[in-house]
């Protein structure tokens, strides 16, 4: 048997590591996003996630993806990037 | 020497290229192989041309001996032959400062005498023969020698598996399978599937979600080797995946969807037949090698080039068969209606391919109607249980057979009288879809101000078709999220 040479069907890209965030000790004092992507039932799951975080003394800012069905624009995820200091993304059904 | 054993010489060299400008600056060289009979006719030239004093250098194909005598240089992998565009044995050149100034082919007296200004050459032998096939352009080693000495531009990182490496295993455990053996993508294969189209293999045919790569045809045509295709299905991989890398299509969406939908792929046109694809019997199944592979040739390109796999972006909760690949073509000969590409505004000598995302297809099974209306009735009631009886606004595509085209077809019902009947009978009462009838909780939200009116079960109805001659059996491809907010089907014109 001899060797066999084939190319390679990759993209050939190899994926960049960066570490997470640094997790927050605690939510008090913060600025929380709450994402919903447009599906039914989204905001149910994120009405009371906003409930529990007001009581945990932190602020919240909505946000909405304009479709489920697509990634969040750009502008989008740099908008909530530069106003948060975490996010919550919700499902749905 | 066999061709089989010229391959085997040729292994380690590969890609190396030691050969340009080794032949000598100045004087003839002869290129022979002593499996030719002309050329073992004029072995005894080449030894008179030297006996004349001729500068003179002899190049063998196979034969490392022959011809006797003369000191002859071994091409063993065909490297000089190659560079030189040797295409017949004998081929005497005359070079000059370096470079061919001329050359004759075959045997012929006169030519020869003429073309080395030796007379009495070959005393002996007929006036003229004709030369034989160079080795360097056997059928057989032809790609493989354009792979290692071409400067073809192809740019793939090469892969070596190991000598107790089974490439089928290695692949799978690369990762770059979809669960079914591959055709190894070795360089030869790539160049031969690289035929099958005019366009330069660095050319960027999409931007692949959902890691948004570059896909060149050279990338392509390595997963459609790895796919099973011919090189002449390769023109319709390319359009198939510009159609899904739109954003209308929206194929990251389509990808990363828990619903089990994927691109339902619709060839029109003339390539049709030049690609023997199937448009009859068993349409949606197996066993036609073009529309097997040209799905799935799309899917590994979103598999191993936009890096979209089963359990990372992709997210189906059951998956589907367009999830391997789902290609197939109209019937338009058998079809008394403007084929799907026309309606969609192609001509019909154009070659198109049409992308729809869809589910799996579901039977719409009616054996008894003998009138267009009756047949439309079963059309309707399966139809509005498509994806949900409770939602709307979806697109669907209608896979019509012929038994049961021939029920419009007799009654005179062209494809607009087909689509009017059909659309102004799919109206929906909005009061029967409401969230909470009859206790399913799909359905319209209440309080849209939508009590009372009527919906359009579709946005679009894309009509096809297809199917073997006997059975009264249409199918239907349900839809995902339609519109800008979801997939939209697109339609894309297949060129060489």
């Amino acid at each position: 048997m001899s060797t066999m040479t084939v190319l390679d069907p990759t993209d050939e890209s190899v994926p960049q590591e960066r570490p997470r965030a640094a997790r927050p000790e605690s939510l008090a004092g913060l600025t929380i996003g709450l994402l919903d992507i447009s599906k039914p039932r989204g905001n149910v799951f994120l009405n009371r996630v906003e409930e529990r975080l007001n009581g945990l003394d932190a602020s919240v800012i909505r946000f909405q993806k304009p479709t489920f069905s697509k990634p969040a624009p750009v502008d989008l995820r740099h908008e909530i990037a530069s106003q948060c200091d975490a996010v919550i993304e919700a499902l749905a059904d | 020497m066999a061709a089989a054993d010229v391959e085997k010489t040729l292994g380690p060299q590969l890609w190396k290229d030691p050969h340009m400008e080794t032949l000598p600056d100045e004087g003839l060289v002869a290129f022979v192989k002593e499996d030719c009979p002309t050329c073992v006719l004029v072995a005894p030239v080449l030894a008179e041309l030297r006996a004349a004093g001729e500068d003179i250098a002899v190049i063998t194909q196979d034969d490392p001996g022959f011809p006797a005598g003369l000191d002859a240089v071994h091409d063993a992998d065909l490297g000089l032959s190659w560079h030189n565009d040797i295409e017949t044995v004998p081929t005497l050149l005359r070079r000059g400062g370096g470079a061919e100034t001329d050359r004759i082919v075959g045997w012929s007296r006169p030519a020869w005498e003429e073309f080395t200004g030796v007379d009495g050459l070959g005393a002996d032998l007929p006036e003229h023969r004709p030369g034989c096939g160079s080795l360097s352009v056997d059928p057989d080693l032809a790609d493989t020698l354009a792979a290692r000495f071409d400067g073809t531009g192809l740019v793939a990182r090469r892969v070596e598996f190991a000598t107790q490496e089974d490439e089928f295993e290695a692949m799978f455990e690369r990762g770059w399978s979809d669960g079914l053996p591959l055709v190894p993508p070795t360089p030869e294969r790539v160049l031969r599937m690289l035929a099958g189209t005019s366009r330069a293999a660095d050319d960027v045919v999409a931007i692949v979600p959902p890691d948004l790569i570059e896909a060149t045809v050279e990338k392509v045509a390595i997963n459609a080797v790895m796919a099973g295709c011919a090189p002449e299905y390769l023109p319709v991989v390319i359009a198939a995946l510009e159609a899904i890398c739109t954003d209308e299509f929206n194929m990251h969406g389509v990808l990363a969807t828990t619903m089990g939908v994927g691109p339902i792929l619709i060839v029109n046109g003339p390539i049709r037949h030049e690609i023997a694809m199937n448009s009859g019997m068993n349409v949606l199944g197996q066993g036609n090698r073009a529309n097997a592979t040209i799905g799935r040739a799309v899917q590994l390109c979103v598999r191993n080039l936009g890096g979209g796999r089963p359990g990372e972006i992709d997210r189906a909760t059951h998956g589907g068969p367009a999830k391997f690949g789902l290609c197939f073509a109209e019937d338009e000969e058998g079809s008394p209606w403007t084929s799907l590409a026309e309606s969609r505004g192609f001509d019909s000598s154009a070659s198109t391919v049409t992308a729809f995302c869809g589910e799996s297809p579901r039977i719409i099974f009616d054996q008894m109607a003998r009138t267009p209306e009756a047949l439309l009735s079963s059309f309707v009631a399966t139809l509005l249980g498509n994806v949900h009886p409770r939602l709307t606004g979806m697109d669907t595509t209608i896979v019509v057979a012929p038994e049961h085209m021939a029920r419009f077809r007799d009654a005179g019902w062209d494809r607009a009288r087909f689509l009017e009947e059909l659309t102004s009978r799919l109206m929906v009462d909005v009061d029967d879809i409401l969230r909470g009838v009859d206790g399913i909780e799909e359905g319209i939200p209440r309080g849209l101000g939508l009590e009372g009116a009527q919906l359009p079960k579709f946005r679009e109805i894309l009509v096809v078709h297809a199917g073997g001659p006997a059975g009264l059996f249409s199918s239907t491809f349900g839809g995902w999220v339609s519109g800008p907010m979801g997939s939209v089907p697109v339609t894309k014109e297949i060129t060489r």
